[in-house]
């Protein structure tokens, strides 16, 4: 059992890690060359209109935002550091991100249910849909429950979990803060790096075609043969 | 002057009988899919009628189409509204606005074990399988001219005074019209605009607006922003689609399915010489001149000055010649009698209509049926249909148009029935030709065209010159069943 557990911690935070990085650029950039197709939100507001706004826009607000905050304590760590040594400015930080983490797990609760309430939409659900959704809820889900039980994670966060995954970024991966965290950190960490592994498998493919060329192109588009 | 070809179309509802024939025809060719059963890229609807989807015209409850306030701006959306709100879009119409597609369960009928009644087929949607209540559908207030739940919503009566109701909806006195929709293929289109993927796109060529299946996300502002309502969400692929008008088959000198079914043949079309460099003025002109504006920016395929320019840049002598010969251009911008409906949206739509005439009210005075009158057009005011409600529809609100192409159509009329049945007197008829702002070649085209109308002469189809197109080097003809052209992938759903 112990031997089990020894060889646990390297394989999900020194090597699953690669696997997923690869497995994400590998094969969403496959799949965008031979399946553009496929690459799609694939809205089912058509379907199910009124619970769609309840679920969909605190989720991607929700959840945007503290992605956000996750890519920041990864960039700027000394900054967010210096931010929280302040207790007032501390504890905004903390019940902001709470309150974001709350919005974005209400609203995938809320889609959920919508998703297995409605019979329509059931019907444009895929097994990968089920899977991606589930495993969004372990890591909202864990992530509200880090916030609320092992606090000041803004703090411990850039000061322990960023040196971790830039130490990945590296290839020289050192375990030595997520062997020490707690079980909910490792299982956050995990699910994150599942979420990433899987990412070209599902809808999540999404975020990468984000329209962002409309804000300055002219509204009218016409293309020619020649 | 920037001169394209657009193509462009005719509808002549005098002549529309309402059959959906070209609906069928549509639909059997493109809209059979999983995803597509609701989508109706030609249908046809009783007017006055909410339509389909219902009440489409109504902006107040769509927000489709421009608007202006100083500066031209979709309604829906637009740089600042897309981000905020592209995760859920509050102007897109859901499948209760249109209907959910079903089918029967018939094995029922041979399957159903013996008793004392007759077995059934029970509806079942095409959406989940299961058995449904049927509650609309695509076609639901055909023929129901005087209805309350449909004839009595229609946005168009907006501004019709009591009186004029009551004619439109009394009892063996009400009255409806057919009017067959297809995508406009709108010169200023707000599909297009508004698709923040950009996947929507007008082909320079010849005008037709289609939606890239590769680079459609599913953000659903087309389906949001077109104010007529013809781009539909596929619910399966997640992919916007819409009239193609059937490219395939104009791009080898075919009419499209919808045209070529017309039972009526009240369907015409060509090409339109435009200048491309003044489709934003056009588009921003005052509501009043908004009909003007649209038909200035159609180019006269005789001027030389226009030939030298198309040649220019770089349009091929033969879709000019098409130009010349174009039954739309005769419609639009010679006679005059075409109009396109709901300019007011603002995206200079190129499918045109030719207003119809509808019976005289009778009964007018004490009882006695009495239709005689100085004014040789009386019966043109005293159309069953108001005036006011066609201008709605096709006249930005204003009659002048209308009335003009309404009583050129009487004038050819009263002319060809002098000649042709002799009932009525020449010099009768050559007077309401004057009055009616029409010569007698005029008259004999417009009569040629809406009666005898030769396919040839209904469908000038210019040749796509396929050494040109690079997308044609793929396979064309996809296959039955597909999504797309030039991929051969099959439409399956992404994951």
């Amino acid at each position: 059992m112990t031997t089990i557990l020894q060889y646990l911690d390297p394989l999900l935070f020194a090597v699953l890690p690669y696997v997923a990085l690869f497995t994400f650029f590998l094969m969403t950039i496959q799949r965008y060359r031979a399946a553009t197709f496929t690459y799609s939100s694939l809205s089912s507001q058509f379907l199910e209109n009124r619970r769609h706004f309840w679920g969909m826009v605190p989720f991607h607000y929700g959840i945007l935002l503290v992605l956000t905050g996750h890519v920041l304590g990864l960039l700027i760590p000394d900054r967010i550091l210096a931010w929280n040594s302040h207790p007032l400015r501390l504890y905004t930080l903390e019940i902001t991100g709470l309150a974001l983490g709350l919005l974005a797990l209400v609203g995938l609760v809320s889609l959920l249910l919508r998703r297995i309430g409605t019979s329509n939409v059931r019907v444009v659900t895929s097994p990968a849909d089920w899977i991606l959704h589930a495993l969004l809820l372990l890591q909202v889900g864990s992530g509200v429950y880090l916030a609320v039980f092992h606090p000041w994670g803004s703090s411990w966060y850039a000061a322990a979990a960023a040196p971790y995954l830039w130490s990945i970024v590296k290839l020289q991966p050192q375990l030595g803060f997520i062997s020490a965290a707690p079980l909910a950190v490792k299982l956050h960490v995990t699910g994150a790096f599942l979420l990433v592994a899987l990412f070209p498998f599902t809808r999540l493919v999404h975020i990468l075609v984000v329209p962002n060329p409309y804000l300055w192109r002219k509204p009218q588009v016409v293309r020619w043969y020649r | 002057m920037d001169v394209r070809s657009q193509i462009s179309m005719v509808f002549h509802l005098d002549k529309c009988l309402g059959c959906h024939t070209c609906s069928i025809a549509c639909k059997n060719l493109w809209t059979d899919r999983k995803g597509t059963e609701y989508m109706w890229w030609n249908n046809v609807e009783t007017k006055p009628g909410t339509g389909y989807p219902t009440c489409w015209e109504d902006q107040q409850k769509y927000q489709g189409g421009w608007e202006k306030n100083g500066k031209l701006k979709l309604r829906s959306t637009g740089k600042a509204k897309i981000v905020a709100n592209i995760f859920h879009n509050p102007h897109m119409p859901s499948m209760d606005d249109y209907y959910e597609p079903w089918t029967y369960d018939y094995q029922n009928l041979f399957n159903a074990p013996e008793g004392p009644d007759q077995p059934i087929a029970r509806p079942v949607s095409k959406v989940t399988g299961e058995y449904i209540e049927i509650e609309s559908g695509p076609n639901w207030d055909d023929d129901l001219g005087g209805s309350p739940l449909y004839a009595r919503n229609d946005p168009n009566l907006e501004g019709l005074s009591e009186a004029e109701r009551q004619q439109l909806f009394a009892i063996e006195r009400l009255v409806f019209f057919y009017f067959p929709r297809i995508c406009n293929h709108c010169l200023n289109p707000a599909c297009v605009a508004a698709c923040p993927s950009g996947a929507l796109y007008k082909r320079g060529e010849d005008g037709i607006v289609l939606v890239d299946q590769k680079r459609c996300r599913a953000w659903r502002a087309c389906v949001a922003a077109c104010p007529y309502k013809k781009v539909f969400y596929n619910w399966f692929t997640g992919k916007s689609e819409k009239c193609i008008l059937c490219f395939p088959r104009v791009e080898t000198g075919q009419a499209p399915a919808c045209f070529h079914s017309c039972v009526g043949r009240i369907r015409y079309l060509g090409v339109l010489l435009y200048d491309a460099e003044r489709i934003e003025e056009a588009a921003n002109a005052a509501g009043n001149e908004l009909i003007d504006a649209q038909r200035s920016l159609i180019l006269d395929p005789f001027d030389p000055e226009v030939i030298r320019a198309a040649e220019r840049k770089g349009l091929p002598e033969s879709t000019i010649e098409a130009a010349q010969k174009s039954p739309v251009y005769q419609f639009v911008k010679v006679w005059k009698i075409a109009l396109p409906p709901h300019l007011e949206f603002r995206t200079l739509p190129m499918l045109f209509y030719v207003p119809p005439m509808s019976p005289v009210l009778a009964n007018r005075q004490n009882d006695v049926l009495d239709h005689a009158s100085t004014d040789l057009f009386h019966d043109i005011e005293e159309a069953r249909v108001p005036m006011k409600f066609l201008g709605n529809l096709l006249g930005v609100g204003n009659e002048t148009k209308l009335r003009y192409a309404l009583r050129k159509q009487k004038a050819v009329r009263w002319y060809r029935r002098a000649i042709t049945v002799g009932d009525v007197d020449l010099q009768t008829a050559q007077k309401m030709l004057r009055e009616a702002d029409c010569t007698a070649e005029e008259a004999e085209g417009i009569f040629r065209m809406t009666a005898l109308c030769p396919a040839e002469e209904r469908f000038v189809i210019p040749p796509s010159h396929r050494e040109q197109a690079a997308e044609m080097f793929g396979d064309v003809m996809d296959r039955k069943q597909g999504t797309g052209f030039g991929f051969l992938s099959a439409p399956r759903r992404g994951l």
